[in-house]
C-alpha cells in the first residue's frame, strides 16, 4: 500500500450532500462473516468512495460494526470467527495472505463506541502510532506529528498547555478527539468509526460531526451510526443493513427521501428498528 | 515526494521485520517460561516419587530359630537376648559357627530387624511350652539389608565406605537364592507408627493424628467461617467498620504461618493451658489460620448468587433471614464446599505452626485421643528428614508420596463439586 | 470426658424440649398450625435455645478454663517446703501434683522429705478441687437448662413471634463469629507484644533490632541475666532478605512471563491444561519443597559448584577454585531457588488476574492502531497494569519473607552477615523454629526472643501487605 500525501483543502461550503465524491475506495463483494455456526454478514457488496463520508444504518445487531471491522481485519482478534469474500481497498484484497494486518491497521484508522484513551498523557497516546511504526527519526519530528494531528483533531488549543497530563483526565468529548488524533498520526487512508458519538453529549457530538466533516476533505471515513439524523448530517453515502444482509445503499438524499425498498422505508419512517 | 515512496516503503519493511523478530522473541519467553515451570513441576514430583517408590516393596527373612532352654529364662522372659538366638540362627543356616568374640553372631543381627525378636517375646508369652523347640519365624530385614537388595547399597563403593562388609552382602545374596528372603508389599509402612528403627517406621500414627486435628479444625473453622462470612455479606450495615474488617480479614489471610504457631505457643498452650502436641491443640490453631480463606470463599460465592434470586424471596414475604439460609445459600454452597474443601486441604499440608505448638516429639504408637500427643504427616516428615540413616529418606519421600495422594483426592473432590454443580448465570 | 457426656445429654435434653415445644404451639393454635404467627418449629427451637444455650456456655467455659481456675485455687496456699524450691523446681512441683492426681506420668524427679509429703497431700487437694469444680458445673448447667426450660415454655402462645425471636438468636451467632474471626488479629497483635515486651526488659529494642551479633545462648540457671548472650537480629535480616531476592528473582520472570503468556497467546486449550498444572505446583505443602531443596537440590548445586572449583583450581582463578570446592549443601542458593520455584504460581495467578483486569477496549484500541501483540502488551497493557504487577510481587515477596520449611531444611543456622549466595545464612523464620523446639523452659530470654522475632516479621509482612492489597483495591476501582 502507497503513502497519500495530503491533499489542499478545498474551499468548499459544508453543504453535505452535494459536495464531489472521490472514485471508489473501498471494494466489498459477496462477503459472508460467521461467528462459529452463526452467520452474522450474508452476501455483502458495496463501493465505498474515498474522500467522503458513508455511513451505515440498521437496527441494534444487524451486522454494521461486524462489516466495520472486517474492513481493518479486526474480527482476527475475535477466536472462532470467519470471514468470506473480497474487501479491496485500491484494488488490494485485505484478506489477501500477502497483506500484513499489522500494516493494513495503519492505513486504516478506528475510532470506538466508547472513548478509549491509553493510561498515558496526552502526547504519549498520540505518539503511540507513530512510535511503534517508526514513523519519526527525531524527537522534534514526532512533536510535529502531534502536535499536527491533535490540530486536525481540533484539539491542540485546549490541550497543548497540558500534553504531559494523563489522557484520562479529559472529558468523554476531548477523549474522543484524542482517539481521532491518535488515529490520524500515523497517516491512514480510512478511517472508521464506530458509533463514536453513542457515549457523549449533544455538544460533544457537535463538535465531532464538525470535525468528521472537516476530515471527509482528506480521508474515507466510514461511520457506524444508530442515530438516523446524524447519518443524514454527517454522510453523503449510506448504506441501510438489516438482519446481516445489505438491504439498500445510495446517496444520502436518495435513501432518506426516496428509498426503493420497503424495508429501508419501514425503518426511516420509525415504523420498525 | 515519489522518490521518498520506495525508501519509505523500505524502511517500512526492514522495521516491519524487526519489530516481529521481537514479537516472536517475547511470545518464545512466554513459552519458556511456562516451560520451566511444567518442568520443576515434573522434576519434584518425579524425583519424590522415584525416591519414595522403593519404600512400598520391602524383603522379608524367615527363619528357624532354636529357643535354647539355656538362654530362655520362663520367669524372666523380657530379659532374654532373642536378637542373638536370631543371630545364630541365620549363622547355621549360613552354616557358620559363632566365634570367640562375638563377631559373626554381630555381623548376622545387623541384617535382621528387632521386629523378629519382639515377635519370639510375644510368642513365648502366650506359650512357654516353646522353650526348647524350633520356631519359624518371619519378619523385615533391617534397613541396611533392605538397601542392598534395591541396589541402593552397592558392593562397587569400597568395603569401608559401606554399612555391611563383603561377608555379610554374601551371606544376602545367599538367603535370596536360597527363597528365605522374599520381597513384598510393606504393609508395615501402612500400619506402624513412628519408630527409631527405619524398617518398622511407618505412617499410620501421623495418618491418624492428621485425620484428628483436621477433624477438629473442620468442626471449628468451616461453621464460624461460613457463619461470619454470611453475616458480613448479608447482614452487615455497609460502613466504615465493616470496611476495616473486611481489610483486616484480608491481611489475616496474608499473615505468615508461623505467626499462628506463635499465637497458638503464647495463647492456647501458655494462658489456656492446652495439651502440647495435642491434635486438638493443632485443630484450633490451624482453625484459625484457615477461617480467613473459608471467608473470602464463601463471600465470593455468595455474591455470585445475583441479587434477584434475594428479591424473589423478599417478594413472596420471607424475612431477611430466611431469604440467607433458605436461597442464597444453598445456591452458593458448590462455591462454599470448593472453598472449603481447599482450605483444609492446604491445612493438611501446614507445618510451621505445628512445630511450635510441640508436635515435633517422638510418637511411636497410634494417638490415642484427641488430647494426647500425636504427630501429623507433615511433621512426620520434616522428623524423618532430619534422620540420618539412609533408609528414613527413602521413607520420607513415600510419606510425601501418601501426603500428596491425601491432597490430590481431595482437591479432585473440590474440582469434581465445583463442576458438577456450577451453575451459569 | 465428663464434660462432652454432659454435652450430649444437653443436646438430647434440648431435643426433646425442642419437640414439645413445637406440639404444645400447634395445640395452642387448636391443633393446626395456620393461625399461629410463626411455623411450630420456630417456637420449638425458641424453648429448646433457651433451655440448652446457657447451660453449653457454662460447660464450654467450664472445659476451656476450668483447668486454670483449678490450678489458681491449688496454688493459693503454698506449704513451706514448697516455697524453699528455686523457681522451676516449684513449677515442676505444681505439675507433677496434677500429674498424680489425674494418674498418668509424672517427671523423674524424685521427690524427698517434706516435699514428698506436699505432694501428696497436694495431689489430693487437685483431686478433690477437679470433683467439687465438676459437681459445681454440672449442677450449675443443669439448673440453668432447667430454668429456662421452665421461663421459655409458657410463654409460647397463638401470636408469639417465635420466628423473629429465633432470628434474634441467629443474628447474635453470626455476629459472635465474624467477631472471633477479627478478634484473631488481635489475639495474634496482643499475645506477640506481650511476649515481646517481656523479651525486650532483658534485651534492648535497639540491641535487638540493629546488633550484628546473633548468639541466643544464656546461662542455664534462670535468675542470671541474659548478659552473656547477644541478640542482634541484624544478621537474620539480612539472610532473609537474601533468600528472599534469590527467590524473586526466579520467581518474578517466571511467572509475570507465563502470566502474559496464558493471558494474551495461548488458545483456551491450552489454558485449560496449563493452569491446573500450575495449581498443582503452587498446592504443594512446603515441608516437600524442602525436602526436595535439601536432597535434591543442595546436594546437586553443591556437587555443581564443587566441579567448577576442582576446574578452576591449580589455574588463574584458584583461590575461587579452591573456595567453590568447600561450598556445603546447605547455602542461600538453595533455599533460594526452591522458594522461587514455589513462588511461581503465586505470582502467576496473581498477575493474570491483575493482566486479565486491563479491559478489553484498550486493547482493541491498541490493535486497531497496527500494533502487534508484545507492543501492546509491552506499551499499553503493562504500563496500564504496573500498579497491580508491582503489588503481587510485594505480596510474594512478603510470603518469601514468612516462609519457614524451606529455610528450615535448606538454609542454615549459622547467622552470618553476608551477601554470598554460596554460604550458609540463617533467616527469622528458622530461628523462631530453632528457639522454640528445644527443651526450653517458655520464659528465658532465649525463647522470648522468638516473639520479639515474630513480632518484627509480623509487623513487616503486615504493612507490605495492607499497602499491596491496597494498591490493588484503588486498581480493581479504577477500571470498574
Amino acid at each position: 500500500m502507497t503513502v497519500q500525501p495530503p491533499l489542499i483543502k478545498t474551499a468548499a461550503p459544508h453543504a453535505m450532500s452535494a459536495a464531489p465524491v472521490d472514485p471508489t475506495k473501498i471494494t466489498v463483494r459477496d462477503v459472508n462473516v460467521f461467528y462459529g455456526e452463526k452467520q452474522a454478514l450474508d452476501g455483502v457488496s458495496i463501493d465505498i468512495p474515498g474522500k467522503a463520508v458513508t455511513a451505515f444504518i440498521g437496527p441494534s445487531g444487524c451486522g454494521k460494526s461486524t462489516f466495520l471491522r472486517c474492513i481493518n481485519r479486526m474480527n482476527d482478534t475475535i477466536p472462532g470467527a470467519r470471514v468470506e469474500g473480497r474487501i479491496e481497498i485500491d484494488g488490494e484484497n485485505v484478506n489477501d495472505k500477502s497483506v500484513d494486518p499489522v500494516i493494513l491497521r495503519s492505513k486504516v484508522g478506528m475510532v470506538f463506541q466508547k472513548p478509549n484513551p491509553f493510561p498515558k498523557t496526552i502526547f504519549e497516546n498520540v505518539a503511540y502510532g507513530p512510535r511503534i511504526h517508526g514513523l519519526s527519526s527525531s524527537k522534534a519530528e514526532l512533536e510535529g506529528i502531534v502536535e499536527a494531528s491533535l490540530k486536525k483533531a481540533g484539539l491542540w488549543g485546549e490541550v497543548s498547555d497540558r500534553l504531559h497530563q494523563p489522557g484520562t483526565g479529559l472529558s468523554g468529548g476531548q477523549q474522543q478527539r484524542l482517539v481521532i488524533a491518535r488515529a490520524i498520526a500515523v497517516q491512514p487512508e480510512v478511517i472508521l468509526m464506530d458509533e463514536p458519538c453513542s457515549a457523549l453529549d449533544p455538544i460533544a457530538t457537535a463538535r465531532i460531526e464538525e470535525l468528521i466533516d472537516d476530515l471527509r476533505q482528506q480521508y474515507c471515513i466510514v461511520i457506524v451510526t444508530h442515530s438516523m439524523a446524524q447519518a443524514a448530517r454527517v454522510s453523503q453515502r449510506t448504506a441501510f443493513f438489516h438482519m446481516g444482509k445489505l438491504i439498500e445503499h445510495g446517496s444520502t438524499e436518495e435513501i432518506f427521501q426516496n428509498p426503493r425498498e420497503p424495508r429501508t422505508q419501514d425503518y426511516i419512517t420509525g415504523r420498525t428498528g | 515526494m515519489t522518490d521518498a515512496a520506495p525508501t519509505q516503503a523500505r524502511l517500512t519493511q526492514e522495521r516491519l521485520k524487526k519489530r516481529y523478530a521481537s514479537e516472536a522473541r517475547f511470545k518464545t519467553y512466554g513459552r519458556l517460561a511456562i516451560i520451566i515451570a511444567l518442568s520443576f513441576l515434573v522434576l519434584l514430583i518425579g524425583r519424590i516419587v522415584i525416591q519414595g517408590i522403593g519404600t512400598f516393596t520391602t524383603n522379608t527373612v524367615t527363619l528357624q530359630v532354636y529357643l535354647d532352654p539355656a538362654k530362655v529364662d520362663p520367669a524372666a522372659l523380657e530379659g532374654v537376648n532373642y536378637d542373638y538366638m536370631i543371630g545364630l540362627a541365620l549363622l547355621k543356616k549360613m552354616g557358620e559357627t559363632e566365634d570367640e568374640y562375638g563377631t559373626n553372631s554381630g555381623e548376622a543381627m545387623d541384617l535382621v530387624s528387632r521386629d523378629l525378636g519382639f515377635q519370639l517375646l510375644n510368642r513365648l508369652k502366650a506359650d512357654k511350652s516353646l522353650i526348647g523347640k524350633t520356631v519359624s519365624v518371619t519378619g523385615p530385614m533391617k534397613a541396611d539389608a533392605d538397601l542392598y537388595y534395591k541396589g541402593e547399597l552397592k558392593r562397587a563403593t569400597p568395603e569401608s565406605d559401606r554399612k555391611l562388609n563383603n561377608r555379610q552382602l554374601d551371606w544376602l545374596d545367599r538367603l535370596k537364592k536360597d527363597g528365605a528372603v522374599t520381597g513384598g508389599f510393606n504393609v508395615a509402612f501402612f500400619t506402624h507408627g513412628d519408630s527409631t528403627e527405619p524398617e518398622q517406621a511407618g505412617v499410620l500414627g501421623a495418618v491418624i493424628g492428621s485425620a484428628l486435628m483436621l477433624i477438629v479444625t473442620a468442626l471449628i473453622a468451616v461453621p464460624m467461617g461460613v457463619l461470619a462470612a454470611v453475616w458480613l455479606e448479608e447482614f452487615a450495615p455497609k460502613n466504615r467498620w465493616t470496611d476495616i474488617i473486611e481489610v483486616n480479614i484480608n491481611n489475616l489471610a496474608a499473615v505468615p504461618s508461623i505467626v499462628y504457631g506463635l499465637l497458638g505457643l503464647a495463647v492456647f498452650i501458655n494462658w489456656l493451658g492446652m495439651p502440647r502436641g495435642a491434635p486438638i491443640t493443632g485443630g484450633v490453631v490451624l482453625a484459625l489460620m484457615a477461617l480467613p480463606t473459608i471467608i473470602i470463599a464463601t463471600r465470593s460465592a455468595l455474591k455470585a448468587v445475583p441479587p434477584s434470586i434475594r428479591e424473589a424471596a423478599l417478594g413472596v414475604g420471607a424475612s431477611r433471614t430466611q431469604t440467607v439460609f433458605h436461597h442464597v445459600l444453598p445456591q452458593a454452597m458448590p462455591g462454599v464446599m470448593t472453598g472449603t474443601i481447599l482450605s483444609l486441604a492446604h491445612a493438611l499440608g501446614e507445618t510451621a505452626p505445628l512445630l511450635m505448638i510441640g508436635m515435633i516429639a517422638f510418637n511411636p504408637g497410634i494417638p490415642e485421643g484427641f488430647t494426647s500427643s500425636a504427630s501429623v504427616l507433615p511433621v512426620q516428615v520434616f522428623i524423618w528428614e532430619n534422620a540420618s540413616e539412609r533408609a528414613f529418606h527413602e521413607r520420607t519421600a513415600a510419606a510425601i508420596i501418601v501426603l500428596l495422594a491425601f491432597m490430590i483426592v481431595m482437591n479432585a473432590a473440590a474440582v469434581i463439586l465445583r463442576r458438577r454443580f456450577e451453575r451459569r448465570w | 470426658m465428663t464434660v462432652l457426656i454432659a454435652l450430649a445429654l444437653l443436646v438430647a435434653f434440648s431435643g426433646g424440649v425442642y419437640f414439645m415445644g413445637r406440639r404444645r404451639a400447634v395445640a395452642l393454635a387448636g391443633g393446626s398450625s395456620v393461625s399461629l404467627h410463626s411455623l411450630p418449629g420456630y417456637h420449638g427451637t425458641w424453648v429448646a435455645l433457651w433451655a440448652g444455650a446457657p447451660a453449653a456456655l457454662i460447660l464450654i467455659a467450664f472445659a476451656l478454663f476450668g483447668g486454670r481456675l483449678e490450678d489458681a485455687a491449688l496454688r493459693a496456699d503454698v506449704p513451706a517446703a514448697v516455697a524453699q524450691l528455686p523457681g522451676e523446681r516449684q513449677e515442676v512441683f505444681w505439675s507433677d501434683a496434677h500429674a498424680l492426681a489425674a494418674g498418668v506420668t509424672t517427671s523423674e524427679v524424685t521427690w524427698e522429705g517434706p516435699a514428698k509429703a506436699a505432694l501428696t497431700e497436694k495431689a489430693a487437694e487437685a483431686r478433690r478441687l477437679n470433683v467439687i469444680g465438676l459437681v459445681v458445673t454440672l449442677a450449675l448447667a443443669g439448673v440453668l437448662a432447667l430454668c429456662g426450660f421452665l421461663l421459655a415454655f409458657p410463654r409460647l402462645s397463638r401470636d408469639f413471634r417465635a420466628r423473629n425471636r429465633v432470628e434474634g438468636w441467629t443474628g447474635v451467632l453470626l455476629i459472635l463469629c465474624s467477631t472471633l474471626a477479627v478478634m484473631t488479629t488481635l489475639g495474634i497483635v496482643l499475645s506477640l507484644v506481650w511476649e515481646s515486651l517481656r523479651f525486650f526488659h532483658a534485651v534492648s529494642p535497639a540491641a535487638f533490632l540493629f546488633g550484628t551479633e546473633w548468639n541466643p545462648q544464656i546461662a542455664m540457671r534462670s535468675d542470671q541475666v541474659a548478659a552473656e548472650g547477644a541478640f542482634g537480629a541484624v544478621p537474620l535480616f539480612a539472610g532473609t532478605f537474601l533468600v528472599m531476592l534469590i527467590a524473586m528473582a526466579v520467581a518474578a520472570p517466571v511467572g509475570l512471563f507465563s502470566a502474559i503468556y496464558l493471558s494474551e497467546y495461548a488458545g483456551r486449550t491450552t489454558r485449560s491444561v496449563v493452569k491446573p498444572l500450575l495449581e498443582i505446583l503452587a498446592g504443594v505443602p512446603t515441608v516437600v519443597y524442602g525436602f526436595f531443596a535439601a536432597l535434591t537440590v543442595g546436594p546437586t548445586f553443591r556437587a555443581f559448584f564443587n566441579w567448577v572449583g576442582a576446574q578452576l583450581a591449580g589455574g588463574p582463578m584458584d583461590t575461587l577454585g579452591q573456595y567453590l570446592m568447600t561450598v556445603q549443601n546447605q547455602m542461600a542458593l538453595t533455599a533460594g531457588v526452591v522458594m522461587g520455584i514455589m513462588l511461581i504460581p503465586f505470582v502467576s495467578s496473581l498477575s493474570d488476574d491483575i493482566i486479565n483486569a486491563v479491559p478489553q477496549t484498550l486493547r482493541d484500541g491498541s490493535y486497531a492502531m497496527g500494533a502487534t501483540k508484545s507492543e501492546t502488551v509491552k506499551r499499553v497493557i503493562l504500563p496500564g497494569a504496573l500498579p497491580g504487577v508491582v503489588a503481587a510481587l510485594l505480596l510474594a515477596v512478603s510470603r518469601a519473607i514468612g516462609e519457614t520449611m524451606i529455610v528450615t531444611m535448606a538454609a542454615g543456622l549459622q547467622a552470618k552477615l553476608t551477601a554470598n549466595p554460596l554460604e550458609t545464612v540463617t533467616t527469622v523464620t528458622v530461628q523462631i523454629v530453632t528457639l522454640l523446639t528445644g527443651d526450653q523452659e517458655f520464659d528465658s530470654p532465649k525463647t522470648l526472643a522468638a516473639f520479639g522475632l515474630g513480632l518484627t516479621l509480623f509487623v513487616v509482612t503486615l504493612a507490605l501487605n495492607i499497602f499491596a492489597l491496597g494498591i490493588v483495591r484503588k486498581y480493581r476501582e479504577q477500571y470498574d
